[in-house]
């Protein structure tokens, strides 16, 4: 019972957990990969060109 | 009771540093060219496009967008995971204190022309279209929904005024060949930006209260998120002060909690009583 009325009194606790669990999860199926490949290059979308 | 103009000052403080230390990639901006470093591993809080010259990080709005592009991932847990982290430390603060493009939008309101208005006529609606703009061109777009099956990051290709201001106008400004290569779609975001800069000068935030899907996302962590503003109930008076100087029009029940409040402070210091802050502390 006292943990889920921590989860209640913290939420944005386990919020935090769960992004860091999330960001973990993310970069072992190489998703920060993904991303750092598209933010290197010029978006050409994003300027309204592509 | 906290000087107004104090937390008017420190606001603009953090924003104006904030958004260069973000963006302080100053060679990108001299030769036009853009940060590749492994800063851009991670996310920035607030709508930073990522081809901006100067930016060090990336765009989390890109970033999702670029995720649900792929074929191979069914959840995008990587930009997922910042956004979890930066709601739930801080939910919408981050439109009011962190996010570049709600400067611009701030500044532009201080502009003493046009008698100014804290909500555009049908607020009531329109204040939904950042969901749908969500929904419609961040994540179904970008599956599939624009350019027949062929997935495109539809938000920044067709709305985005962050990637213009941002992106486009210093690239296009120090890079000649990609000057070279202008053509419609330019001129659409182009106008889409202009018409979103003018309507910030007479109305707050346009783009943050009916347009910006990382508002939608950061809205939705307000109730829970650590950085609160704390309301003392048993001391208020009920003048309605408060709503009276936020700049959203939000009662002193929804500042904090709703998801349109961005926790710009405003109403700290109007509150005669000074029942309202952002520590959790009571003040005597």
């Amino acid at each position: 019972m006292s943990f889920w009325r921590n989860v209640k009194q913290y939420p944005w606790l386990w919020g935090t957990i769960a992004g860091i669990l999330f960001l973990g999860i993310g970069a072992s199926q190489g998703q920060l990969t993904v991303i750092w490949k598209k933010a290197v290059m010029i978006c050409l979308e994003c300027i309204g060109i592509g | 009771m906290e000087s107004g103009e104090t937390m008017k000052r420190l606001r603009l403080t953090v924003q104006i540093l904030f958004t260069i230390l973000t963006n302080g990639y100053t060679y990108g901006f001299l030769h036009g060219k853009i940060y590749q470093g492994k800063l851009k591993y991670a996310c920035l809080p607030g709508l930073n496009c990522y081809s901006c010259p100067g930016a060090i990080a990336s765009c989390p709005i890109g970033a999702l967008q670029a995720l649900l592009n792929q074929q191979t991932v069914r959840i995008p847990f990587g930009v997922l995971g910042f956004l979890f982290l930066f709601g739930s430390l801080l939910g919408r603060f981050v439109c009011g204190w962190l996010c570049p493009f709600g400067l611009v939008q701030d500044l532009l309101y201080q502009i003493p022309v046009l008698k100014k208005r804290k909500h555009l006529p049908f607020h009531g609606i329109l204040k939904y279209g950042k969901y749908l703009v969500l929904l419609l061109l961040v994540c179904v777009g970008s599956l599939f929904l624009f350019g027949g099956f062929v997935k495109v990051p539809a938000f920044c290709k067709y709305l985005c005024p962050s990637g213009t201001l941002l992106g486009a106008l210093p690239l296009l400004g120090a890079n000649q060949l990609l000057r070279s290569q202008l053509g419609a779609l330019f001129f659409w975001k182009l106008g889409l930006l202009l018409l979103i800069l003018l309507l910030s000068v007479k109305v707050f935030r346009p783009f943050c209260q009916y347009l910006c899907p990382l508002g939608a996302v950061y809205g939705w962590f307000n109730r829970f998120s650590l950085v609160q503003i704390h309301w003392e109930k048993e001391r208020c008076i009920s003048c309605t002060a408060c709503e009276r100087a936020c700049p959203l029009a939000l009662s002193v029940t929804e500042i904090s909690r709703s998801p349109e409040c961005i926790r710009c402070g405003k109403c700290i210091p109007s509150c005669p009583k000074g029942c309202l802050h952002f520590s959790k502390k009571k003040k005597d």
